[in-house]
């Protein structure tokens, strides 16, 4: 015998469904006036510091199927590499945002400041990134992942580093397709797989 | 001790299995390759938080934020859902959002997309959030919602639930999960709730009809406590500028 463990154990996961934007974007369901507007709808308010990034894609399941009920969601530091509420971040950037596929296209749309390297615990710097988590029908435990951006140098990132099949890379890093605009498209299985993260 | 340390990991054994063939629709949504585990960094240790001046005074109550009007609740039996939110180490998870969605007294939803006929309550939307308070607990006032068919299998029906968003602090305890009853006999055929398979676990997720919660003549309670990964703090962590 020994002394019992008083930790608890996190409460499981379970799918958000096909109607989790009820819950957390209520207009993209129909739902107007209950709230005085969706949560998250921009990361950014005006004067944010930054270039302005425009990152769409879609969310792909292993058929090679857009996802027309995924749920997303981004966090993400301000140019400067300061998380919100962190001593000197920018005011204007909030860092969260929430956004859905499309329900005819399945494409999605973030629209945000470029964050700054954001440093590690006990010292270095994660090259600029945004964190994803994405939620849909049949995905049962939330799916956290990172856009990385083509035109930064992302070669001392220390999560980057650790993946060793580096042909896996290219799924974290968003393509530049023009001024300020990029692709991101998430493979949930199959070829071109997207590396999940469990951080 | 402040609050610097990296989260506690995941322990994916007490979560559903990603794949299920019972769930037709994880088989194409679930990753074939394992995740890339690493200790939490302060991207995930950092977290949106909410204020009360985003919260309105009804959107905890889900009998009346959909019709604005006292004469009009929503459809159904009367509930209060009420718990706590708190980490691996007990500690309560104060000032979190949580939001809850969920069917009608009939079973169907509010959304463009559910054809269910089941009928729509004109009365009810479907949707409450809330701030936990300084002790880490919340609480809602809504209906119970009905059972409703889904195509999976043939016969597949989804036993009473309410989904749940919670958010605590850092993005990296981001959950979503949802509420089962006490007796509900649809809990042991669904396939959703079977993806859990520590039946312990599966357990937590069944709230226990609350008396002590109940308002003669008007509500039943039940209590549903959530928690959420802890992060550690011992004297040996590697410290943060500026955080
Ligand atoms: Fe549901």
């Amino acid at each position: 015998m020994t002394q019992p463990l008083d930790t608890l154990i996190e409460t499981p996961s379970q799918t958000g469904g096909p109607y989790v934007h009820i819950g957390c974007i209520p207009t993209f369901a129909g739902i107007e006036g209950v709230y005085p507007q969706d949560l998250g709808l921009s990361p950014i308010t005006d004067g944010a510091k930054g270039p302005l990034v425009t990152i769409t894609g879609q969310v792909i399941d292993g058929t090679g199927w857009a996802l027309r009920d995924a749920l997303l969601e981004s966090w993400q530091a301000d140019a400067a590499g300061k998380f919100p509420g962190q001593q000197g971040a920018d005011p204007n950037v909030t860092g969260f945002c929430r956004f859905a596929a499309d329900k005819d296209s399945g494409e999605f749309t973030l629209r945000t400041v470029k964050p700054g390297p954001v440093p590690m615990r006990g010292g270095g710097l994660q090259a600029p990134h945004i964190s994803l988590w994405i939620a849909a029908r049949g995905i049962n435990i939330g799916l956290h992942t990172r856009v990385y951006f083509e035109d930064e140098d992302n070669s001392t990132d220390p999560l980057l580093a650790r993946i060793e099949q580096k042909n896996r890379l290219p799924s974290l890093i968003a393509g530049k397709t023009g001024e300020g605009e990029y692709r991101f498209d998430i493979r949930l299985q199959g070829e071109g797989e997207t590396v999940f993260l469990d951080i | 001790m402040s609050d610097l340390g990296p989260l506690v990991p995941r322990r994916r054994d007490m979560h559903p299995v990603p794949y299920d063939p019972d769930y037709k629709t994880s088989v194409t949504r679930s990753p074939n390759w394992p995740l890339l585990s690493m200790e939490s960094t302060p991207s995930e240790e950092t977290g949106p938080r909410f204020g009360h001046s985003m919260l309105g005074p009804l959107d905890n109550n889900l009998i009346l934020n959909y019709s604005r009007d006292p004469e009009k609740p929503a459809v159904g039996e009367r509930i209060l859902m009420h718990g706590r939110v708190l980490d691996d180490f007990a500690r309560p998870v104060p000032n979190t959002l949580v939001e809850i969605w969920q069917a009608n007294a009939g079973g169907r939803y509010r959304h463009i997309k559910d054809s269910y006929f089941a009928p729509l309550d004109p009365n009810f939307g479907g949707c409450g959030r809330t701030l936990t308070d300084d002790q880490g607990r919340y609480q809602f006032l809504t209906i119970r919602p009905g059972a409703y068919p889904w195509p999976n299998r043939a016969n597949d029906w989804r036993p009473m639930h309410i989904h749940i968003s919670v958010f605590g602090h850092s993005f990296g305890q981001r959950l979503i999960t949802q509420m089962y009853f006490q007796g509900d006999p649809l809990i042991d055929r669904c396939p959703i709730a079977a993806t859990i398979k520590d039946r312990g676990q599966l357990d937590r997720l069944v709230a226990p009809l609350d008396m002590s919660m109940a308002r003669p003549l008007d509500f039943l309670a039940y209590k549903f406590d959530i928690v959420l990964r802890g992060r550690r703090q011992t004297m040996f962590e590697n410290k943060l500028e500026g955080m």
